[in-house]
């Protein structure tokens, strides 16, 4: 159960990132991959500066490097992807150490790991700095549609309840002496998932009745969230603000 | 004279499959009273607890509470009168941390800061549960989470607080504890349940409810000790237990 404090992907700790209140820190990071997506493929220094940005925000958060990289590892089958680009993408084809590549596939790999790498470590950022919960308040105030921060919500909230139940279903499945060993066995296990939906279906029910019962009308009513100081909105913006800047001087550069 | 916290009179409700679960019950609780609802599995309990604060409308007869009627115009006002705590906790407690979910009754009632935050604090307070206030809920025992599901509709201010099955599920222990914190609510107290020690321990008055009629009405003590009459309508004392041999309160 203690595993739940630190679930996902936020990792607790403080500092000034960490005060930060999340649709603050939501808004600065998708407007930085804005940027970083802006940025022309062949200005090479520019992200070199984009991740000397990402870098100061880790530092600024009080990340472990190890951390990070690890999270980066999310990425992983874009990087693959990108790889196998020189190889098959067509265009003129130059000899890189006795490989024969394609230019515009080398450049477009290049293009997918650079900002997909940004824009992954500046989201990994956010996660880790942010409670999943708060993520979701900082995205009703940026008026999502409530009704999907809500289901947001109840998924945090009963995940654990869901994959409880499936255990208990796994052991008494496991006490009356069955082990899934041939694909006829599927047949079971897909038995087992559906009851655990009419389970979960069923206690949706019963929760929104229970809402219904406290006088719930359609939207949860805002009463934790913690408003942006105009401080917050500017020490947030030097990422963004900063990235932009970059982008604008790489494709001012390029024309 | 104060209008009665809770009248139910001549309801009859079926469900649009065709079941019928209700055959016309009448019911008065008087301000301050706490009074038990026993009746078998399928008498009609649940489907009368819907009917209290509106879930459920549209048969015959007529609710009204602390002398307002059950109605589509005054529905927001019953839900704060109505107090229901549902038997699984975990219905009940859909919010990350314990002070968000006994916020989400009043603050749709309306109420924002230092009132929001007094009801919260007030509610915990009579539960015992001040010090969990910032936990999340599913980090509970169930004890500790069927008393915040208590005060997730006292910080509603209800006319009346109904229970269904509050003691299911609870070790003794917290079973004890439970009955500690709703002897010392002043509030009117309504409990559906089939543990009938319980509903003695707590309540002196107790109604039986069976095939969707009001089949007995009176002292707890004496409709327990109706070996007939509880075994009529499928009520049984656990092994060992003699409603005579328990201490009067």
């Amino acid at each position: 159960m203690g595993a739940a404090h630190t679930r996902g992907l936020y990792r607790p700790g403080s500092g000034p990132v960490y005060a930060l209140p999340a649709h603050v820190k939501i808004v600065a990071v998708v407007a930085f991959v804005f940027a970083v997506v802006a940025t022309p493929a062949t200005a090479f220094p520019a992200f070199a500066l984009h991740a000397g940005l990402i870098l100061i925000a880790v530092r600024a958060a009080r990340l472990p490097a190890g951390f990070v990289l690890r999270r980066l590892t999310v990425e992983l089958p874009f990087v693959a992807f990108a790889l196998a680009l020189p190889f098959f993408a067509a265009g003129e084809r130059i000899v890189v150490y006795g490989l024969t590549l394609s230019e515009p596939g080398l450049v477009a790999a290049w293009n997918i790991l650079a900002k997909g790498t940004l824009g992954v470590a500046a989201a990994v950022v956010l996660a880790a700095t942010t409670r999943p919960y708060a993520l979701l308040e900082g995205l009703q105030r940026l008026r999502v549609p409530s009704i999907m921060v809500q289901i947001a919500t109840f998924m945090l909230r009963y995940a654990d309840l869901l994959t409880d139940d499936l255990r208990r279903m796994r052991i008494a499945r496991e006490s009356r002496a069955f082990t899934a060993r041939h694909l006829g066995h599927a047949r079971i296990v897909a038995a087992g998932a559906g009851s655990l939906f009419i389970r979960g279906y069923e206690r949706g029910e019963r929760v929104h009745l229970a809402m219904l019962s406290r006088g719930y009308t359609g939207t949860l009513p805002d009463t934790g969230t913690v408003p942006a100081t105009r401080r917050d909105w500017l020490f947030a913006a030097a990422l963004p603000l900063l990235g932009a800047l970059i982008a604008a001087g790489a494709l001012l550069g390029a024309a | 004279m104060t209008a009665p916290s809770l009248e139910v009179s001549g309801l009859a409700y079926r469900y649009p499959d065709g079941t019928q679960a209700l055959y016309g019950v009448d019911l008065r609780i008087e301000r301050g009273e706490r009074v038990a609802l026993l009746g078998p599995n399928g008498a009609g309990k649940t489907t009368l607890v819907l009917h209290l604060n509106g879930i459920l409308s549209g048969g015959l007869g007529s609710v009204t509470v602390g002398g307002l009627p059950v109605a589509q115009e005054n529905l927001l006002e019953i839900r704060r009168r109505v107090g229901i705590v549902f038997q699984d906790p975990d219905d009940q407690l859909f919010l990350p941390t314990v002070r968000q979910d006994v916020a989400f009754g009043p603050a749709n009632l309306g109420l924002r800061g230092a009132a929001l935050e007094a009801r919260v604090a007030a509610a915990l307070e009579a539960v015992g549960m001040s010090e969990v206030a910032d936990r999340p809920p599913h980090h509970l025992s169930f004890g500790q989470r069927r008393r915040v599901a208590v005060a997730t509709v006292l910080a509603m201010e209800p006319e009346i607080l109904v229970l269904d099955e509050p003691s299911s599920n609870l070790d003794p222990a917290g079973r004890r504890e439970l009955a500690e914190v709703l002897r010392s609510l002043d509030v009117t107290l309504l409990m559906v349940t089939h543990d009938l020690p319980y509903a003695m321990e707590l309540c002196d008055r107790s109604v039986v409810l069976s095939d969707g009629v009001v089949a007995a009405d009176g002292p707890t003590r004496e409709l327990l000790a109706d070996t007939e009459l509880l075994a009529r309508h499928r009520l049984e004392l656990p092994y060992g237990f003699h409603p005579s041999a328990d201490p009067a309160p």
